[in-house]
C-alpha cells in the first residue's frame, strides 16, 4: 500500500475508534441526566447546565480524535 | 397550497447552496502592507463591527422610564446573571462581561458564517502562476487562529483573575514542595493550563469546521430540502458551542479564584482526565 492510501484509511479509522467512546459517554450521561429530571424535575434547570459541561469535556476526547485524524491527514 | 410551500422550501435551498471547497486553513484574500487579510480574519472584523453597533444601539436606546423594551433587556440579563451564579457561584457577576462578550462574539460569528454567501461566493486569484478560486466569506470561527486567540485570551484571563484574587499563593497549586504528591499533582496542573489551550480552540474550530463540512457534504449528495435539517442543527450546534465556552471559562476563573477548597479535588480530577488525552 502507498503512503497516500495508507493515510487517507489511518484518518478514516482514527475516526471511526475515536468517536466511540466519546459517544457512548454522551449516551450514558444523557440518559442519566433524563433519569434524574425525571425523578426530580424541578431540578431540570441544574441537570441541563452540568449535562451540558459534562458533555463539552467528553467531548473534548472526539475532538482529540479529530485533531490527530486532519495531522494524519493534511501535515 | 402543499405545492406552494414545497416550491418555497425549494427555493430557500438554492438560496443557502454551498459548493465543495474543504479547506483547513483559511485563504488570504489580500495583503495590506505585508499583513494578510484572509476571509475568516475579513469576518471576524465584520462581526466585530456588529457587536459594536448593537451594543450601541441597544444601550442608546434604552429609556430612563420603564418600557417594554427595557424590561426585554432587564429580563435578558436577570436571567444571564442567575445563570452565572449557578454556575460560577457567588462573586460570578465579576466576571460575566467578559463571559458574555465571549459568548456573544463566538454566537455571532458561528450563525453568520451558515448565512447565504458562505462557501458560494469564488474571488479568482493567481497565486504563483496558477488559477485558483478562494471563496470570499468564511466563518470567522471557522479558522484555528481566531479560536486560539479566543482561548489565549479565555486562558490568560484564568491566570489573571487567580492571581489578582489570590496573590502569589495563587502559584501554590502549580509550584508545591510540601509533598511528592502535591509536587507531582502540581505538576499535572500546570500541564492542563496549556491542555486548555488545546482543548478550548480545537473544541470550537472542530464543531464549526465539522459543520461547514458536513453542510458541503450534504449539498453536494442533495442540493435540495435535505441540508435544511442539517441547517437547523447546526444552528442548535452554534448556541451550544458558544454557550459551552462561555461557561467552561466561567467555572475555570471561578476554580482559579477559590483556593484550594472542597471544589479543588474535583477539579484535579477533571484537568487529570484532561492531561491524560490531550498529551
Amino acid at each position: 500500500m502507498e503512503t497516500e492510501q495508507m493515510k487517507l484509511l489511518a484518518t478514516a479509522i482514527v475516526m471511526a475508534i475515536g468517536t466511540i467512546g466519546p459517544a457512548l459517554g454522551i449516551g450514558i450521561l444523557a440518559s442519566k441526566a433524563l433519569e434524574a429530571i425525571g425523578r426530580n424535575p424541578e431540578a431540570a434547570g441544574k441537570i441541563q447546565t452540568n449535562m451540558i459541561l459534562a458533555i463539552a469535556f467528553t467531548e473534548a476526547i472526539a475532538i482529540y480524535a479529530l485533531v490527530i485524524a486532519l495531522i494524519i491527514k493534511f501535515v | 397550497m402543499f405545492f406552494k410551500q414545497i416550491t418555497l422550501l425549494v427555493w430557500f435551498s438554492f438560496v443557502l447552496i454551498r459548493f465543495m471547497h474543504i479547506s483547513l486553513a483559511a485563504e488570504p484574500l489580500f495583503d495590506i502592507y505585508g499583513f494578510t487579510v484572509t476571509n475568516s480574519l475579513l469576518v471576524s472584523f465584520v462581526v466585530t463591527i456588529l457587536l459594536i453597533i448593537i451594543a450601541f444601539s441597544i444601550s442608546n436606546n434604552i429609556s430612563k422610564k420603564t418600557s417594554r423594551f427595557r424590561a426585554i433587556i432587564e429580563e435578558f440579563f436577570t436571567f444571564i446573571l442567575d445563570l452565572a451564579e449557578s454556575v460560577g457561584g457567588k462573586g460570578a457577576r465579576d466576571f460575566v462581561p467578559l463571559v458574555l462578550t465571549f459568548f456573544f462574539f463566538i454566537l455571532l460569528s458561528n450563525w453568520l458564517g451558515l448565512l447565504p454567501g458562505f462557501g458560494s461566493i469564488f474571488l479568482e486569484k493567481v497565486v504563483h502562476g496558477e488559477h485558483e478560486e478562494i471563496p470570499l466569506l468564511r466563518g470567522a470561527t471557522a479558522d484555528l487562529n481566531t479560536t486560539l486567540a479566543l482561548a489565549l485570551v479565555s486562558v490568560f484571563a484564568i491566570q489573571y483573575y487567580g492571581v489578582s484574587k489570590l496573590k502569589l499563593p495563587y502559584f501554590k497549586r502549580f509550584f508545591n514542595f510540601s509533598s511528592p504528591v502535591d509536587f507531582f499533582t502540581g505538576i499535572l496542573e500546570l500541564i492542563s493550563e496549556f491542555a486548555k489551550i488545546i482543548s478550548f480552540s480545537f473544541r470550537l474550530f472542530g464543531n464549526v469546521f465539522a459543520g461547514e463540512v458536513l453542510l458541503a457534504v450534504v449539498m453536494s449528495l442533495v442540493p435540495v430540502i435535505a441540508p435544511l435539517p442539517f441547517f437547523g442543527l447546526e444552528v442548535f450546534v452554534g448556541f451550544i458551542q458558544a454557550l459551552v465556552f462561555a461557561m467552561l471559562t466561567l467555572v475555570f476563573i471561578q476554580l482559579a479564584t477559590a483556593g484550594h477548597g472542597g471544589s479543588s479535588d474535583h477539579e484535579g480530577h477533571e484537568t487529570g482526565r484532561e492531561v491524560e488525552y490531550g498529551n
